[in-house]
């Protein structure tokens, strides 16, 4: 009995959460979407300057490991194809793995690190330091304040960002391509161009656009429902990060199934 | 009979209770603040004095009871309503609660350009005039943590002046102040209070400059209003709560033995969340 109380008892609380993350998340987007055309202002100032922190200050970490996982990769996909002599497909193994899988997933991992921590230890801290009470008394609503001019940044750099890190992977992937598969740098740019189709960079971009909304509920969602004191602010970041990364792989699985069924044959 | 009682008190409370979960702060509070009058809430800690300032501001939602400000009763104000309300109103919190992100003079014009058209010479003006007034003239750039305790206070006033509002509230404005700083900020409710009219509204538990800058005095005790009067009144008064807490006597020790036990075994009320 205490069994199927507790598995009801966590499923509830899952769901609780999602529906949580969905209004926050609904509530920025309507600041976003719809408010603008009823005449209120957008702050595109701070979403800028969002912006330039999410997604401008990323892209040197993003660049070196997305570089070392496309060898990686190369090099894991070469032991098993040159069991059956066909080396001449690790640039489409580099190509489709990156674009559909691996580049939206290293940057949204390194995006959880670097920016949905900071938006948690953020919100958390002005939360402690009652900033959130007073934005409410200046009758400045929270979610538009402060988590509006994130979650745009982070709609807006999250393609952009997985564009660069797919790029970054393919050349990664050309240095044991040219170095250990007998590629020349044309024949590995030609064998990657011919694998890929506009569908697997649009199906990795769809991808990352969902995962920085997930990578921003989540954050200001664990900022702002942060406890009293200043213990609680470590925890939330914690939080952040943790629920973040279980989120964008749930979100991960779920666009790869319905890309996978609804993929023409 | 003044403009100001034509328009009837500035607050009023009627049969306000405040619970956090299972525990009731409150327990149905009745009071008024006349308009232009600086009125004091005393309590110890635990009282709920802070609970009842956050109500009063809306940051709490009472479970029974209304509250009306300036006439209106704001459990039944829609949402444009209470944001009209609310920019009639400004706070000054306990620890400033100053945008550490933004400069002290962003923190004050934050307001200004929110809610006004404003032109940004003329927001850079009033800035700088809000300032002056709590004697912070030339620290518009400094930033929050750049400022000591009682800067950091003047600023939050600064803050809350920002639009002239009619109702000023400070959650105890002399936290963590030494002596002399504290005076200065009670000084400077003074003389806000004597240069614009306004009704303030003040939480403290600082006796000395409850004397100072009240023209009224409430009392509460265990979250229910033991004395609701005016300086001299609550000075005059016999009431025993009324009288240890103004003369400063400390608790009894806990001497019946059952008691003792109680202290012991009994249900320790949950952490406020």
């Amino acid at each position: 009995m205490a069994l199927t109380e507790n598995i009801g008892e966590a499923t509830l609380s899952g769901l609780a959460y999602v529906g949580n993350l969905a209004r926050l998340a609904g509530q920025a987007g309507y600041f976003i979407f719809i408010a603008p055309f009823k005449g209120e202002r957008l702050r595109l100032g701070r979403a800028v300057h969002q912006a330039m922190a999410v997604g401008v200050e990323a892209l040197p970490i993003i660049s070196l490991i997305t570089f070392f996982v496309g060898t990686i990769l190369a090099l894991q996909s070469a032991y098993e194809l040159r069991k059956f002599g066909a080396l001449q497909f690790v640039a489409s193994a580099v190509a489709i793995s990156m674009t559909r899988e691996l580049g939206p997933l290293m940057t949204a991992i390194v995006v959880i690190g670097r920016s949905g921590s900071a938006f948690a230890a953020e919100i958390g801290t002005m939360k402690v330091n009652e900033e959130i009470d007073a934005l409410e008394t200046m009758a400045l609503d929270p979610v538009r304040f402060l988590m509006t001019p994130k979650l745009l940044a982070m709609l807006l750099m999250m393609p952009c960002l997985t564009t660069w890190a797919d790029f970054m992977g393919v050349l990664g992937g050309s240095v044991f391509g040219v170095g250990g598969a007998g590629f020349t740098v044309g024949t590995y740019v030609r064998a990657t161009l011919d694998a890929l189709v506009l569908r697997d960079i649009v199906t990795g971009l769809v991808k990352s656009v969902m995962f920085g909304l997930v990578i921003t509920a989540v954050g200001c969602h664990e900022g702002f429902s942060t406890g009293l004191g200043s213990e609680e602010v470590g925890r939330s970041t914690t939080r952040a990060v943790v629920q973040s990364i279980f989120l964008v792989v749930i979100v991960d699985l779920v666009f790869t199934a319905l890309f996978y069924f609804t993929a023409p044959r | 009979m003044s403009e100001a009682d034509k328009l009837g008190p500035a607050i009023a409370a009627r049969n306000l209770r405040v619970q956090y979960g299972e525990r009731e702060i409150l327990h149905g509070i009745s009071f008024d603040v006349p308009r232009n009058e600086t009125v004091v809430i005393l309590g110890g800690s635990g009282s709920g004095k802070s609970t009842l300032l956050r109500t009063l501001v809306g940051l709490e939602r009472p479970s029974s009871g209304e509250i009306r400000i300036c006439g209106k009763n704001i459990a039944s104000l829609s949402p444009p309503e209470w944001d009209e309300l609310r920019r009639k109103m400004g706070m000054s919190f306990q620890g400033g609660a100053l945008f550490g992100s933004m400069t002290v003079g962003d923190n004050v014009a934050l307001t200004l350009r929110e809610h006004t058209q404003l032109e940004e010479s003329t927001i850079e003006i009033v800035v700088r005039l809000k300032l002056e007034q709590v004697g912070l003239a030339g620290f518009g750039n400094y930033m929050p943590a750049q400022l000591s305790g009682g800067m950091k206070k003047r600023a939050a006033i600064a803050r809350a002046l920002a639009m002239d509002p009619e109702i000023l509230f400070f959650d105890e404005p002399s936290a963590g102040l030494d002596p002399i700083i504290a005076a200065g900020i009670d000084n400077l409710i003074l003389k806000l209070k004597k240069a614009f009219r306004m009704t303030v509204v003040v939480v403290t538990h600082e006796l000395a400059s409850a004397y100072l800058i009240a023209d009224r005095m409430i009392l509460l005790d265990k979250g229910v209003i033991v004395a609701d009067g005016t300086t001299a009144e609550l000075q005059a008064s016999s009431h025993p709560r009324v009288r240890q807490f103004l003369d400063r006597v400390p608790e009894p020790e806990l001497a019946e033995e059952l008691d003792y036990l109680q202290m012991l075994t009994g249900d320790i009320p949950p952490p406020r969340k």
